[in-house]
């Protein structure tokens, strides 16, 4: 398997308080990759920073290499726009622009000057597919994206993500504001996805990081704890802390 | 018991102040039209006014009153929605920009007789304006602008967050995310500030006494050339507005129907406003509708 995405000594500091304290990790081309940890812990301030979202936010210092391919993302030189086509992001609120469904899932593409109407069509019909949402909008495409179900926005989301063509996919707690059965839809979705895209979810819910990462990182007060295969963090744990949180004893 | 009690007369009291008000506006705007709308005709809505006999209409009154309102919203409207804009989606907060907003507060509660002898000074005297639809255009704009800003301002600040988060994270810059995001979502609101300020220019009075003039010399609405004075369109030409013509045959006006004319003026002039806003409901709704389905 080769590396995509890899981050070196990474940290960030909101003003003088440090959030995240040196984390060096890697992330393989393809699968998924949950990160877990109590709130607070770093874990989607970690997330922010690999499509570089954090610099929105007034007094964040970064240091440290976040190298996505070979290039490390907080090169002077990087283009944050053309970054964040290739390092999509699904949000904890399912946030839909106030546009049609079909609006909305050819959003990007209009943008990058996408005229060609055969090829919108298209990519419309691939992305809500691969969001497995297709089926139950297909019929009302031109209808207001707001009209929906919490969890069928938040799959036009990951459709409107998808649209671009991007390698890789960041999830930020993106079914902690659904219901169950949505959640389950959306877990589904990213288990058909797996093969084709590097995809990297933050989540409060451990039974769903176990259900569908192939890998998971454990963050406790800004630091790394520990990563490996899923099935090794939740049956046999190499520290003590992850073994505490996973059994549920504090967290 | 007692809870229960100081609940049902609190609600009676409000229910009571609630109904005062309405009855007021109704009063208010029943008498109006009651005693204006037998005035109208298509004659009193086309004819120019006369000084000394009785049949006088309106005609180039009201269309002074649409045509100031026109270019004064041409100037403050783009000014307004870059000034809502940058503070709504640029400005740092710090002292400059929060002294900005303090003297848009300020701006917004100025008396319009205040801004009328200002626009008198500034865009008549020194400016050598004269009484002419630009002075009263730029007097209205002045008027306006501080409260067009604020509601554009509002109208962009109610487009939740996670709204320009989805755009940067879809890799579009912060110009794109306002323009192709933020604004068009924002658009039924703003829509709506602008069409209900419209209403307020429309009404105006103060603010055009001293700039706009209060005379209206005839026009030849066959001439279309803005350069000839006595084009319907020059704007160098002096301006009496409908609002003005009011207050003016109020004062001292010495036609024989004065009353007449003065009853049937108010009544078009609340009739156009209301249907300003009403306008600015309908638009606004249209307009999400639009937008945000089919």
């Amino acid at each position: 398997m080769s590396t995509i995405l890899t981050t070196e000594n990474l940290h960030l500091f909101y003003g003088k308080n440090e959030a995240l304290k040196g984390i060096n990790m890697s992330f393989e081309k393809t699968g998924i990759t949950a990160l877990i940890g109590p709130s607070g812990c770093g874990k989607s301030t970690f997330l922010r920073c690999l499509n570089r979202m954090n610099d929105l936010i007034p007094n964040v210092t970064i240091t440290g290499n976040v190298q996505f391919h070979d290039t490390n993302i907080y090169a002077p030189t990087t283009d944050t726009v053309q970054l964040r086509k290739e390092i999509g992001m699904v949000f904890q609120q399912p946030n839909p622009f106030p546009f049609s469904i079909y609006e909305n899932v050819v959003y990007g593409l209009r943008l990058a000057g996408v005229r060609d109407k055969e090829k919108l069509d298209a990519a419309v019909e691939k992305s809500l597919k691969q969001a497995a949402i297709w089926d139950e909008v297909k019929d009302r495409l031109h209808v207001n994206a707001l009209a929906l179900s919490g969890g069928q926005q938040q799959r036009v989301c990951i459709a409107r993500v998808l649209a671009v063509e991007p390698e890789i996919i960041l999830l930020d707690e993106a079914t902690s504001a659904l219901d169950p059965v949505s959640s389950h839809q959306i877990e589904t979705t990213l288990l058909n996805l797996r093969h084709d895209y590097t995809i990297i979810t933050v989540t409060h819910n451990m039974q769903q990081a176990s259900r569908i990462s192939d890998r998971t990182a454990f963050f406790l007060n800004g630091e790394l704890i520990e990563v490996n295969d899923t099935k090794q963090i939740f049956m046999n744990p190499a520290k003590q802390e992850t073994n505490d949180y996973i059994s549920g004893r504090f967290g | 018991m007692n809870a229960k009690r100081t609940d049902k007369i609190a609600t009676g009291i409000l229910y009571g102040v609630a109904a005062l008000v309405v009855i007021i506006l109704l009063a208010l705007l029943g008498f109006i039209l009651i005693e204006g709308v037998p005035k109208i005709s298509w004659h009193f809505l086309t004819a120019p006014a006369l000084a000394f006999e009785a049949g006088g209409g309106i005609g180039i009154q009201l269309f002074n009153s649409f045509y100031l309102l026109f270019l004064a919203l041409l100037i403050s409207l783009p000014i307004s929605l870059g000034a809502g804009i940058y503070l709504n989606e640029y400005a740092p907060q710090n002292t400059v920009t929060s002294l900005i907003r303090t003297t848009i507060e300020i701006l917004s509660s100025l008396p319009s007789v205040v801004v009328g002898l200002f626009g008198y000074l500034f865009f008549v005297v020194q400016f050598k304006l004269g009484f002419s639809i630009l002075s009263g255009a730029f007097a209205l704009t002045v008027f306006n602008l501080p409260i067009l800003t604020r509601s554009i301002e509002e109208a962009l600040a109610n487009i939740s967050d996670s709204q320009r988060e989805a755009g940067y994270a879809l890799g579009l810059s912060r110009w794109e995310t306002v323009t192709k995001i933020v604004v068009p979502a924002a658009l039924p609101s703003i829509i709506t500030g602008i069409v209900l300020s419209a209403g307020r220019i429309f009404g105006e009075a103060a603010a055009l006494i001293y700039t706009a003039g209060q005379s209206a010399p005839a026009l030849d609405f066959s001439d279309w050339n803005p350069f000839n004075i006595s084009s319907p369109l020059s704007p160098l030409r002096p301006a009496e507005t409908l609002a003005v013509h009011i207050w003016k045959i109020n004062s001292e006006g010495i036609m024989p129907d004065a009353k007449a004319v003065s009853a049937g003026s108010s009544a078009v002039l609340i009739i156009a406003v209301l249907l300003f806003n009403f306008l600015a409901r309908w638009l606004g709704k249209r307009l999400y509708k639009h937008l945000t389905a089919e």
